[in-house]
């Protein structure tokens, strides 16, 4: 009975009331995945609910390092041999034993769902063999040398073989094939409303401590806090920045923050003559492309005040970045700095490069994708409007947005990137190479970037014969990208829960919300 | 079809409107009776102004980006910016924008977007109405028949569509509401005309031999306004409300010049931290303009309507 | 009859023919929805797949041919994003979304008809006018300014109502709603409020109208002639005339308010079709949009028809204007 509990009018009193000793929870989160089968999408959404019923052979631990999970150990035999020792005594939830068969059986399931709208193809297709050795060993071969075989194991869900061969994603949609070895047991999904999971005693690791958790989709940031505080649930994800500030005074709340690895980025136009949104002064297209001069580039990125954005605009939620990956990632330079904010330098470039008086241009930017996007798309045009690019704003739902990036369309636009691997050689691979229909490289290049040298060494990293190598290279390449200013990176976003006082949550770097992770507080 | 009915033209079709039979100077001693009509008016008519006016009103231009600066964003009403140049009087949102200038240009794109769909939704509308009034028979069919049709469907879910292919922009926001709104005034203005169709004037003028357009335009049309005007201040209203709701749904106008509505829709988020200043003091505009505009329709409607003539 | 119902099956399937192609060409024409489906980890190869699977590969007009085709036997298409028969997923949350839209007409009802009646009867007392003033607000107060209001208030710091959700539900003939537990109740009266606010005003607006109209009519004199008490003149005489224009709009309005769920719907998390919509709008995943408008279309063709039909039947004076 929540009713008529407290009349307490000031927002910072409100009595959270609702289950708060019972060991149930609910939790609110800000999207709602597509399917329950967890192969068919290969989105942030479905991965990590996925990771409540199922396992992985390598897990990822809050900051993205990689621990065990179902397997216990891996090494690598050979450049391109991983060899993977699975832990015993692990069950299905139906009791049946898990081993090696079932391995191998995802490996050939999670590329090859009928219709997915994004596929694990990236991480399955590499494979040329799955060999059981035993029931607890498997050995996983590839054609070249390959470093990076426990990141790619790292985001595949291992499914049972028993329920999972000729399972279609309905069927796990209604919870016949959602049999897993993870810590919950899946109830039932009803589309739009909510998510049930029951406690699966049995679970090999860490006792799950929720009887059964409700997961309810409440895609309104105000929405979603406000239920928060009416006590409908427990923990929500991705509050607003702006309510931050309430929800750190208010006694009843306690909040997780930790830097994610989704970089918010400036791409551009930097490889076509003339370009459909730069114009000079007096409003005509301008017949040079001014973004291939470097010097112009680098004037852009000294003209924004990455903390003043990450103070102001996003209420503390940002940290400034100067490379794709946070500096403390596997692969990313552990000491570079972020570009300073030096508007005269930025003005005194621009009248190098033959712009004294600037030129127009417009930046294009989401409007319901990252947290603040559409203020920010606002806050860069500002400041470069500030060292006299004068700067329009145009922002639109994601779906025409990123349609009209990718067709090229735009001459700015403000993105963001986010890596399900914890590593750079996603953003290496899809971003700043070449975009290259033949080998497959640079999908996402919306700003067709390219430099033949980096090119080559994102190439031989993947084909890296230790992870020195590869360690060694991605640094190389990235560090190419960033001096070329192929695109200009903003900051990193820091991932935030809030939750009733009482419970506890690890802050996750790639925004997952784990049901299992959230405990009450000892 | 019978097509769905909102409140403005409900009170049309639950009470036709013949025209008056009373003077101007009655219809406007008729109007002074009700104070708050004749508040309304006054309060309407300062918010008109301080919207064509508001590039002389305000102390900044809160489209031009040159004059924002981040290091001014949210600051409580009264403060004064960090150049010691002005003062926020109503504070300021996110971006740094003065709102006391924000709502003066923000009601100025309201209004202009409510008012500009409605001329034009009146021009095409009536346009239609008329001629179909005037032309009867398979004419009338066809077009009462698109008008039907038209109207058979949700406003908002054809702006919402309509908005997503365009894009943003004030005029293709104005485009949208004049999709989903020409078609009522198409239907008013065909209903009282059918009225004065009849009547004894316009036989009159057939006799005289005058042409179409001269009888449609100078005859039918003069006698058809009462209702019309009652229609259009009420359509105004609904207009600048559904832009409101369309902004905030994330479609319509640009974020860089933000009207009423995405200025409410942008400061939401704010209200539970405290920042209540950023969509409150909007907020406040908002519902002064659309209850203002409401209230003078409203009592037009009742002076207008012989039927319940004291 | 028969020719009348032939013309109007008619014209309806025209109207399907001309809206499905209208919002297939839209959708379209707003971006690619393949985009914000695959991953921004995927390599061109990936996208290709999912292009070819999807059937986008295809020109536009063997695309709607084939969804012309298949939506005579009934598959109004596949969602791009959940791999499941749009019609499907749109049937499983219409439940949620005739509920509020029925809490919200029943509502608007209960509350506008007294409140109109009342200032029908003295249009010129204070409480009538602050009546009629205040019905204003209903209708100038953007849906969505309220809606969160609404939360603010009654979720967030009062604590009497949930914020968002459906809350419990238990089958009826096996559609699962939520008036029937406490639960549920607690969940649906804000959405509900907030939907019929507009349309309160409305009942009220119309029930006052008719209420003045009809005091000032002979029939009324002639029952206080007959010396019949003032309530039953107004409770039984003149109700029972207002009634009949009140309850067609009212009908007629459901269609709106079904639209208008809208906007309601994605406010307080409610999971109905128009959440879905206005999802599937973003997400660009054509065939549920597509799928929804018609559907959409063929409610609004069934509610008019039923409300002309029962209109016809319910008031006589409808027949003898139509053929005056």
């Amino acid at each position: 009975m929540r009713k008529m509990i407290g009349m307490a009018v000031s927002a910072a009193a409100i009595a959270l009331a609702g289950s708060a000793y019972a060991a149930d929870i609910k939790v609110g989160l800000s999207s709602e995945p597509t399917a329950m089968d967890p192969h068919y999408h290969n989105v942030g959404p479905n991965n990590m609910l996925s990771n409540a019923v199922f396992d992985k052979l390598v897990a990822q631990d809050a900051a993205q390092n990689k621990v065990p999970g179902l397997a216990e150990s891996w090494k690598q035999l050979a450049p391109n041999v991983w060899e993977f020792k699975l832990r015993k005594g692990v069950k299905w939830h139906d009791g049946s034993p898990f081993t090696a068969e079932d391995v191998k059986f995802t490996m050939s399931r999670a590329g090859n769902v009928p219709k997915s709208p994004s596929s694990f193809k990236l991480f399955t297709g590499i494979l040329t063999e799955v060999e059981v050795v035993d029931d607890h060993t498997v050995r996983m071969k590839t054609k070249d040398a390959f470093p990076l075989m426990p990141e790619y194991m790292s985001v595949l869900i291992v499914v049972s073989k028993k329920h999972g061969e000729n399972a279609t994603t309905d069927d796990y949609n209604s919870g016949k094939a959602m049999v897993g070895t993870g810590p919950y047991k899946f109830v039932e999904w009803v589309k739009g409303d909510r998510i049930v999971y029951t406690k699966n005693p049995d679970y090999w690791g860490p006792k799950p401590e929720w009887d059964k958790v409700t997961v309810k989709p409440v895609s309104d940031n105000a929405a979603r806090v406000a239920a928060l505080l009416a006590g409908d649930v427990d923990i929500v994800d991705f509050p607003a920045p702006s309510d931050l500030p309430m929800l750190k005074k208010n006694p009843k709340i306690s909040l997780a923050q930790t830097q994610s690895t989704r970089l918010i980025y400036l791409h551009y136009d930097t490889n076509r003559d003339k370009s459909p949104f730069i114009f000079d002064n007096a409003g005509k297209p301008l017949e040079k492309n001014p973004l291939k001069d470097l010097r112009v580039r680098q004037a852009m990125s000294l003209a924004i005040n990455r903390k003043a954005i990450a103070e102001r605009v996003m209420d503390g939620l940002a940290v400034p970045s100067g490379q794709l990956m946070p500096p403390n990632v596997l692969g990313a330079i552990p000491d570079r700095k972020p570009d300073p904010y030096d508007p005269a330098k930025a003005k005194k470039l621009l009248a190098d490069a033959g712009y004294p008086d600037g030129f127009k241009i417009t930046i294009h930017g989401p409007n319901n994708r990252y947290i603040n996007d559409e203020k920010v798309t606002q806050a860069i045009a500002q400041a470069l409007t500030r060292v006299g690019i004068k700067t329009d704003v145009v922002t639109m739902p994601s779906g025409p947005f990123f349609s009209k990036g990718t067709a090229l369309e735009f001459s700015l636009l403000l993105v963001g990137w986010n890596s399900g691997t914890g590593e750079p050689s996603d953003p290496l691979r899809a971003l700043v190479s070449t975009y290259d229909k033949a080998t497959g490289t640079g999908a996402t290049n919306r700003g067709r970037y390219s430099n033949p040298a980096l090119d080559q060494m994102v190439a031989d990293s993947l084909k890296a014969p230790n992870r020195e190598e590869w360690v060694r290279l991605s640094q190389g390449a990235t560090a190419i990208a960033m001096n070329d200013l192929g695109i200009i990176p903003l900051y990193f976003q820091v991932n935030v829960w809030a939750m009733r006082k009482g419970l506890d949550y690890v802050a996750r770097a790639d925004e997952y919300t784990q049901i299992q992770d959230i405990r009450s507080k000892k | 079809m019978t097509p769905p009915l909102d409140i403005a033209t409900v009170a049309i079709v639950d009470e036709p409107l013949p025209p008056p039979q009373t003077p101007f100077r009655r219809f406007v001693s008729d109007f002074m009776e009700s104070p708050l009509a004749v508040a309304s008016l006054i309060v309407f008519s300062i918010t008109v102004l301080i919207a064509v006016f508001a590039p002389w009103l305000s102390p900044q231009n809160p489209y031009d980006l040159m004059q924002l600066d981040i290091m001014n964003g949210k600051v409580p009403p009264g403060t004064e910016d960090i150049e010691g140049v002005m003062v926020f009087w109503l504070g300021t949102d996110d971006q740094g924008r003065d709102l006391l200038s924000g709502i003066f240009y923000g009601l100025r794109i309201s209004l202009f977007v409510g008012v500009a769909s409605a001329f034009i939704s009146l021009l095409i509308g009536g346009a239609a109405g008329l001629f179909s009034a005037y032309m009867g028979g398979r004419w009338d069919v066809f077009l009462m028949r698109i008008v039907d049709l038209q109207l058979s469907f949700p406003a908002i879910l054809i702006a919402l569509i309509l908005l997503a292919v365009l894009g943003q922009g004030i005029d293709k926001v104005i485009i949208a509401l004049v999709v989903t709104q020409w078609a009522y005034y198409a239907r008013t203005v065909r209903g009282s005309a059918l009225v004065e169709r009849g009547k004894e004037y316009i036989e009159a003028a057939h006799c005289l031999a005058l042409g179409t357009r001269r009888i449609i335009f100078y005859h039918l049309l003069p006698n058809c306004l009462p209702p019309l005007i009652v229609i259009v201040t009420m359509r105004v209203a609904y207009a600048v409300m559904l832009e409101a709701t369309l902004s905030f749904l994330g479609i319509g106008l640009p974020i860089t010049e933000p009207s009423l509505g995405l200025l409410i829709a942008n400061g939401f988020e704010y209200m539970l931290s405290g920042y209540y200043w950023i969509s409150f003091f909007p907020g406040v505009a908002l519902l002064i303009t659309i209850v203002s505009i409401n209230l003078v329709g409203d009592h037009l409607r009742d002076i207008l309507n012989p039927r319940l003539q004291r | 009859m028969t020719v009348f119902l032939i013309r109007r099956f008619s014209q309806s399937l025209a109207v399907l023919l001309v809206m499905s192609l209208l919002v297939f060409v839209g959708v379209y024409a707003i971006g690619d929805p393949v985009e914000l489906l695959v991953s921004a980890e995927a390599d061109q190869f990936e996208r290709a797949r999912v292009i070819a699977d999807l059937g986008l590969d295809k020109p536009l007009w063997e695309q709607y041919g084939y969804f012309l085709l298949q939506s005579f036997k009934g598959d109004l298409g596949t969602s791009f994003v959940f791999n499941q028969p749009a019609l499907l997923l749109i049937l499983e949350r219409m439940p949620a979304t005739l509920e509020i839209a029925f809490a919200a007409v029943i509502l608007s009802i209960v509350i506008g008809i007294p409140l109109g009646m009342i200032a029908g009867l003295r249009p010129h007392a204070w409480y009538s006018r602050t009546i009629m003033s205040v019905s204003i607000l209903g209708f100038s107060l953007p849906t969505f300014w309220v809606g969160l209001m609404m939360i603010m208030v009654f979720a967030v710091i009062l604590g009497w109502l949930p914020a968002s959700g459906r809350g419990d539900t238990v089958d009826l003939f096996g559609v699962p709603v939520s008036f029937l537990t406490w639960d549920g109740l607690t969940h649906l009266l804000l959405p509900a409020v907030n939907l019929a606010l507009f349309k309160v005003s409305l009942v009220i607006r119309l029930t006052r109208a008719g209420m003045r109209e009809n005091m000032l009519m002979d029939y009324v004199k002639f029952a206080y002639a007959k010396g019949l008490s003032h309530a039953r003149v107004i409770f039984v005489h003149v109700l029972k005339n207002i009634l009949v224009p009140v309850v067609t709009v009212v009908g007629l309005e459901l269609g709106n308010v079904i639209a208008f769920a809208v906007v309601t719907e994605s406010i307080f998390a409610w999971p109905g079709m128009g959440k879905l919509l206005i999802d599937s709008i973003y997400r660009l995943d054509r065939p549920i949009v597509v799928a929804y408008l018609l559907i959409t279309v063929v409610m609004f063709i069934v509610i008019n028809f039923i409300v002309d039909v029962l209109y016809s039947v319910l008031d006589p004076r409808v027949r003898l204007e139509s053929k005056s």
